[in-house]
Order: C-alpha cells, then sequence, then structure tokens
C-alpha cells in the first residue's frame, strides 16, 4: 500500500512538475537598436514579476528589421510574438490581417488611452478604428539652434514667432565670411525640413497627414500650399545649404557650425552629442517651432502579430513597457527614448538642465510640446504619399515648378496609386 | 567508365523527366550497354550507380533552383495578376486580371523610370566598351609593364562594397564641401576657367545629386567607374584567343599598331563585343545599386535617378503594392528580352557567323 501511494503522490508530483513546465513560455521580442538596450535593461525587472515567462530578444538592423517583419507577415509565419515599429513604418503595417487589433477583447487598450500622450495614441489608431499598436517612445518637434552662430549675426531667437520670423531672420544669419562672394553660413540644411515640419503641424483633430479621416487626400489642402510656399521662399532666397540629412555634410555643417537652426524630433540632441558633432556642446540651445506649431518627428510602437502564439503573455510584456513610468523613466536613461506616457514625463528627471544645451531645462518644454500635438490618424497610403508629396517638394525648390500645379499633381499621384 | 552513360542522360534532366530523383523513364543506350548475364541483385546495385546516383548527386542544384528560383518565378507571375499587400498575409491576394500592367501602361513614373533606365543603359553603358576595348589591347600588347597590376585596379571597383562606394561617392558629390565642388571652384580661380562653367551653365556650389539634370549623368559616371574594368577583363580574355601569329604577319607587313587595332582586333573581337554588350543590357536594365545609393532610395528630384528596378522595389517592398511590382517584373522581363533580340539582330548573328564560317 505504502508503495502504491508512493507511486501515486511521485506521478502526481511529476505531473504538477510537467504542468509547471508547461506553463513557462518562451517569447520572442523583434527589435532594433537602440530599443534593444532598453529590453536589456528590462527585462530583468519584468522577470521579477513574470517569472513564468521568458524572453528572447531578437535584435536586427532598422531596416532589416521592418523588412523581415514583412516578410514574416507576408509568407504567415516566422514574426516574433512581440514587434517594436518605428512610427515610419507604422502606417504600411496597419493593412488589416498583419497586426493583431487591440482594442478588442481580451486587450481593451482604448481603456488605457488617457495614460498616454494624446497624439502617439492616435497615430496607433487606423482611420477604420483599429488600435494596431501601443507608443513607447515620442519624438516631440523641436528647433534647435547655435547660440554662437546666432550671437555673431546679432539675432535674437525669442523674437522669432511665426515662419515669416525665422526667414527674415534667416536673412540676417546666412553670410559670406570668407568674402568670396558666397554664402558660408545659413539659416538651415535643407529648407525641405521647414516645409516638412510644416505640413506636419496643425493637423485638424481626427485627420492624418497626407489622408482626412474618411481616407481621402487632403495633399492639396492650404496647410501644404503654405508649407511649400514658405520653404520656396527659402530656397529662392538662398537661405539654405542644401544638404540632405543624415550625409556626412550635414553632419560636418553640424561640427562647423553653418547652419544656425535645424527642425527635428528632440532626440537629434542625443545624436548631436553622441557622436555627430560632440565637441559643439553647450553651443546649443532648442525651443519650440515658430507659429506655436507643435509636431510629432518620430516615436516608437510595440504591435503583436495576428500570428503570435502566446498573445497572452506579449500583452503582458507590452503592458509593462509602456504604462509603467518607472520603467519608462529606465528607457529613458538608457537611450533617451523620450516616454509616451504621462505619467513617467511627471519624474523629476524631466525637470533637470541639460548640459548640452547649455543647462537649458528643454525636456519640460518637450514634454509640454507633446501634450500640444494634434491627434492625427494612421493612414496604410501614409508611405506612398510621403514619397510622392517629398517628390513634388523637391520640384518645386530644385527646378521651380509652382506650387499648386506640383500638389495638384500629387494629388492625382497619390489616389491613383491608393485606389489599388 | 560506369559513369558514362549515366552521365549523359543528367544532361536530359531538365527537358526530360523533370523532377531531380527520379530516371527517365525510357534511355536506351545504359540499357544496351549492360551484359545480359548479370544477376537481379547486381542489377539493383548497377541500376543505382548507373541511372539514380548521378541524379540523386546533382539533385541539390536542382532542389535549390526549385526552391529558390524557379518557384518565385512562378509565382510573381501568379502574383502580376493579383492585388496583394504582403501585410496582410497570404490569404489577402485579390485577382486582378490585367489591372496591373494596365495601370502601369499609364503611370507616368513607370514611364519616367523606363526612360531614365534606357538614358542610362546608353550613356554609361557606351563608355564603358569604348574604353574597355582600348584598353584591354593597351594591356594584352605586352607594351605595359606590370599589367596584372593594372589589370586588378581596374576591377578593383567591381569587388568594391556598394557601401563603401556610396559614401565616397556622395562626398565626392557634396554641395558644400563635396571634392568635385571644391576643384571646380579651384579651378574656376586659378586656372581662369570660370569663364568655361558660365558657358557650360554650372552655377557654383553645384548640387550634384539635388537638380535633376544632374543626377542622371551623376549616376552613369559612377556606373561606368564600376563596370569599365569588369569589361576590360572580358575583352582581355577575348583577345587572348586571338593568335599571335596573326599580328605578327601583319606587323612583318608593316602594319601599325593602330592598323593591327582596327584590322584585326576589331573584327575578331566580336563575339566577346557580342557578349560583352549583351551583359551590359541585361546589367544597366536591371540598374538598382547605384541609382539607390547616389539618390538615397528615393530615385531623386524629378524622379530623375529612378529606375524601373529602383520603382520596383520601392513599389513593392516599400509601398507594399506586391502586384503591380511583379507585374512590373514581367515588363522589364519582356523589355530586356527584346533588347537582347535586338542586340542579336544588329552585332550578335554577323559576328558569330562570321567566325563560324
Amino acid at each position: 500500500m505504502r508503495i502504491l501511494a508512493t507511486a501515486i503522490l511521485i506521478s502526481m508530483l511529476v505531473g504538477v512538475a510537467g504542468a509547471v513546465a508547461s506553463a513557462r513560455t518562451t517569447l520572442t521580442v523583434g527589435v532594433f537598436p537602440d530599443l534593444d538596450s532598453v529590453l536589456k535593461a528590462v527585462i530583468p525587472e519584468f522577470n521579477k514579476v513574470h517569472p513564468d515567462i521568458e524572453i528572447n530578444l531578437q535584435t536586427l538592423g532598422f531596416a532589416d528589421h521592418h523588412n523581415a517583419l514583412l516578410t514574416a507577415l507576408a509568407t504567415g509565419s516566422g514574426a516574433p510574438d512581440v514587434v517594436a515599429i518605428e512610427i515610419g513604418y507604422l502606417g504600411r503595417f496597419a493593412v488589416e490581417g498583419g497586426l493583431t487589433d487591440l482594442s478588442r477583447p481580451p486587450y481593451n487598450a482604448g481603456e488605457l488611452k488617457d495614460l498616454f500622450v494624446p497624439f502617439a495614441w492616435g497615430q496607433a489608431t487606423t482611420t477604420d478604428g483599429r488600435i494596431v499598436a501601443i507608443p513607447t517612445d515620442i519624438g516631440p518637434g523641436t528647433m534647435f539652434y547655435r547660440r554662437d552662430v546666432l550671437e555673431a549675426a546679432g539675432v535674437d531667437i525669442d523674437a522669432v514667432a511665426s515662419w515669416d520670423d525665422l526667414v527674415e531672420m534667416g536673412r540676417k544669419v546666412t553670410r559670406d565670411l570668407n568674402g568670396d562672394g558666397k554664402a558660408d553660413v545659413f539659416l538651415i540644411a535643407a529648407a525641405s525640413t521647414i516645409a516638412d515640419a510644416m505640413y506636419r503641424g496643425d493637423i485638424p483633430e481626427g485627420e492624418g497627414v497626407y489622408f482626412d479621416a474618411r481616407g481621402r487626400t487632403v495633399v492639396d489642402s492650404p496647410r501644404f500650399v503654405n508649407a511649400f510656399t514658405v520653404a520656396q521662399r527659402v530656397r529662392q532666397a538662398g537661405l539654405d545649404a542644401r544638404i540632405g540629412a543624415w550625409s556626412n555634410e550635414w553632419y560636418e555643417a553640424f561640427k562647423r557650425g553653418t547652419v544656425a537652426v535645424e527642425l527635428s524630433g528632440a532626440w537629434l540632441g542625443g545624436h548631436l552629442q553622441n557622436w555627430m558633432a560632440p565637441e559643439t556642446a553647450g553651443k546649443w540651445g532648442a525651443r519650440d517651432l515658430p507659429s506655436n506649431m507643435y509636431v510629432s518627428w518620430g516615436g516608437s510602437f510595440y504591435a503583436i502579430p495576428e500570428q503570435s502564439r502566446h498573445k497572452d503573455a506579449a500583452w503582458k510584456l507590452i503592458q509593462f513597457l509602456t504604462t509603467r513610468p518607472e520603467i519608462q523613466i529606465l528607457a529613458f536613461r538608457t537611450t533617451n527614448a523620450f516616454p509616451a506616457l504621462q505619467a513617467a514625463l511627471e519624474d523629476p528627471l524631466f525637470d533637470e538642465p541639460v548640459p548640452f544645451l547649455a543647462g537649458q531645462r528643454a525636456r519640460r518644454m518637450w514634454a509640454e510640446a507633446a501634450a500640444k500635438v494634434h491627434v492625427s490618424v494612421i493612414h496604410p497610403g501614409d508611405p506612398v504619399a510621403q514619397e510622392i508629396v517629398g517628390s513634388a517638394l523637391t520640384q518645386v525648390l530644385e527646378e521651380g515648378k509652382d506650387v499648386r500645379q506640383a500638389l495638384a499633381e500629387a494629388r492625382q499621384l497619390i489616389e491613383r496609386r491608393v485606389r489599388r | 567508365m560506369a559513369m558514362g552513360p549515366g552521365g549523359d542522360s543528367v544532361r536530359e534532366v531538365p527537358h526530360g523527366a523533370g523532377t531531380a530523383g527520379h530516371p527517365a523513364p525510357a534511355l536506351p543506350r545504359p540499357v544496351a550497354a549492360h551484359p545480359p548475364t548479370v544477376t537481379g541483385r547486381h542489377r539493383g546495385s548497377s541500376w543505382w550507380k548507373r541511372r539514380a546516383a548521378p541524379y540523386v548527386f546533382i539533385s541539390p542544384f536542382f532542389i535549390l533552383f526549385a526552391v529558390f528560383g524557379l518557384y518565385p518565378i512562378l509565382f510573381s507571375f501568379y502574383l502580376s495578376f493579383h492585388s496583394w499587400n504582403a501585410v496582410g498575409g497570404l490569404g489577402s491576394m485579390e485577382w486582378v486580371g490585367l489591372e496591373n500592367y494596365t495601370y502601369l501602361l499609364t503611370d507616368p513614373w513607370f514611364w519616367k523610370s523606363l526612360w531614365n533606365t534606357v538614358w542610362l543603359l546608353i550613356v554609361s553603358g557606351l563608355p564603358q566598351h569604348l574604353i574597355a576595348i582600348p584598353l584591354a589591347f593597351i594591356l594584352n600588347s605586352g607594351l605595359v609593364r606590370l599589367r596584372n597590376l593594372f589589370s586588378a585596379s581596374y576591377f578593383m571597383p567591381y569587388i568594391t562594397s556598394t557601401v563603401a562606394v556610396a559614401m565616397i561617392f556622395t562626398t565626392i558629390y557634396g554641395t558644400q564641401y563635396g571634392a568635385l565642388n571644391a576643384a571646380l571652384a579651384w579651378l574656376a580661380d586659378h586656372a581662369r576657367l570660370g569663364w568655361l562653367w558660365e558657358r557650360l551653365g554650372l552655377e557654383l556650389p553645384v548640387n550634384w545629386l539635388g537638380r535633376a539634370a544632374y543626377i542622371k549623368p551623376a549616376i552613369a559616371i559612377l556606373v561606368v567607374w564600376r563596370w569599365f574594368g569588369w569589361n576590360t577583363m572580358l575583352y582581355l580574355a577575348g583577345l587572348q584567343t586571338i593568335p599571335r601569329e596573326l599580328y605578327e604577319a601583319a606587323m612583318v607587313d608593316g602594319a601599325s599598331i593602330p592598323q593591327q587595332f582596327r584590322w584585326i582586333t576589331l573584327p575578331l573581337l566580336k563575339p566577346i563585343a557580342f557578349f560583352a554588350v549583351t551583359l551590359t543590357i541585361i546589367g544597366n536594365m536591371q540598374l538598382f545599386d547605384e541609382p539607390f545609393v547616389l539618390t538615397g532610395g528615393t530615385g531623386g528630384t524629378s524622379e530623375s535617378g529612378l529606375t524601373v528596378a529602383l520603382y520596383l522595389y520601392r513599389t513593392g517592398f516599400e509601398w507594399l503594392y506586391m502586384g503591380s511590382a511583379a507585374a512590373m517584373s514581367w515588363m522589364l522581363f519582356v523589355i530586356i528580352v527584346g533588347m537582347s533580340i535586338l542586340n542579336f539582330r544588329l552585332m550578335g548573328r554577323a559576328g558569330l557567323e562570321r567566325r563560324g564560317g
């Protein structure tokens, strides 16, 4: 009898152990640099709360990561359980069937809406109301400026209230220093950046950058005409250095101080400090864009592919990463990823002076700017529209094409392409 | 010996049985070669050796080709009649018939990209051969010391990584701090060549990769630089098949080196020229790397650097219109076939026949 009882007990224990072992889930998480640094820092914390979930981190280069995700979605297998998606790619992955709609049970992500910076939440919502991802970091648009360059030109950046003021300031800043008849210092690296900032600002509530709530393209609206016209004036007055972003010339201009301002996401400060122009520390300042315009310029999200087999665990991880202030602060400390979570922005860290910006308390300014960005929505046609509008802009700037005509043609091209 | 007949039958695989591993049903020769006295057991092992083994050994190629070559080709043809956004998975494919093709035929960007591609084919293709043939002749003539060193240095651009090339050329073409603009400005000041730039309509600094008019020439220069060495090697190989005696005889007759080049080298080089030009047509019609790196992957201002291959890539993998992209690849294929046939008509047949006859 005792032998029998022992045998039963042992078999029960084995069964329980087996059940425990099978309850342990391995969750694959696909990320790109630098989000992998955030994950590496956070995983030990996550395992304290969820020891039953093991995380297998898969890091690929930025473009490779998104291409691999595309392949996995196309073929129906191989996607990680949780994926990071950058805002520039979010639109194209928002097509039905790829990413899990988190607005539905059991996720009911709609309840989390008020926790986040409103525009970031909107970016993860499609025009037909699905929530395809949860925001983790954001890129509030800002204007970086060189204190020394502006001082040498005798101009005051605080006097710049509107875009027209900025252009006027550009006329004073753009100068020929060595007397060869050509300008050596410019207002900005590329006039197109100004147009880019302007048409991303002031998006009517509920619309996207390029499409309205009903999915019709709005690229010939006054928002675009105005943005293109200002950029055209900057180019015609010779105020931009005609340097493309992410080129050696761009970094060189920042190092030498040959451009007075640059418009970008707040993240550019981190890049400047870490590798683009570290020796220029203390010479920079940051302020809001002219005309009280607040724009989103970058950001990352986490999503669950439809083919994930551990959606419960995936949702637990996403909530952990995005809704806990201490984790978002940790991410900010690790890689300067600006939190999308409102509560995280209350941290005293955001009131500290930033030495690279000559001790300016810029983070508080960015947090406040983020709160003012209009909520916009994404559309699967965004990548095409972005391309076609970008092309129209270069035609206006480089070839002197008429603004309205360029935009009307862009509209036709977008409509043609997006219909199928 | 035993592999002899088997080796022959291997060649018939792609035309005959199709699936590797299964021998073709009727192959009389190996059977006839068999001595009739072998036992069944022997016949079995011999069957394996003579018939099956070669197929098994060669099968990795056919299996890999079927999976990574044939299947994608057939799938892309099937795909070109569908509308498919890859994000939705395979289930979201939708039959649209010829719509993708009719869309492309009325798409301004497709025609623009086709024009760019043909422009680049001619402007970057011709110089490659015009440089390569004389260069190969000089290298082969024995007048040049360190021939291998020169050959290697001409070939270098061909094997250089695209990323390294991109970085160097974007630096050369830079607007404010680019080497090319710096050189032009220096020449204008020091060699008093400013009038020449004015005559050419160059307003310094030139935005080489920003102005539509300069993008294609900028790409063409890069393509020529990358590929003329490859063609030089092809022609060098071709020159080495021309018998030395012909040159020696010509020299005895008092022919100068230019005369030798004109009357011996050029005619006998025709078959290799046909081959090299065909490769240039196929390669340049699919031009992708060079415009991609120089225009930052966009095709540049007014799409003036957008080639068909680049447009195809963007349509499929950036905008996710996979059906359109597949249709475009088939149209490009048809165009390349057409151009190759034209090339054969123009120079290939004549050159090849003369050699044969």
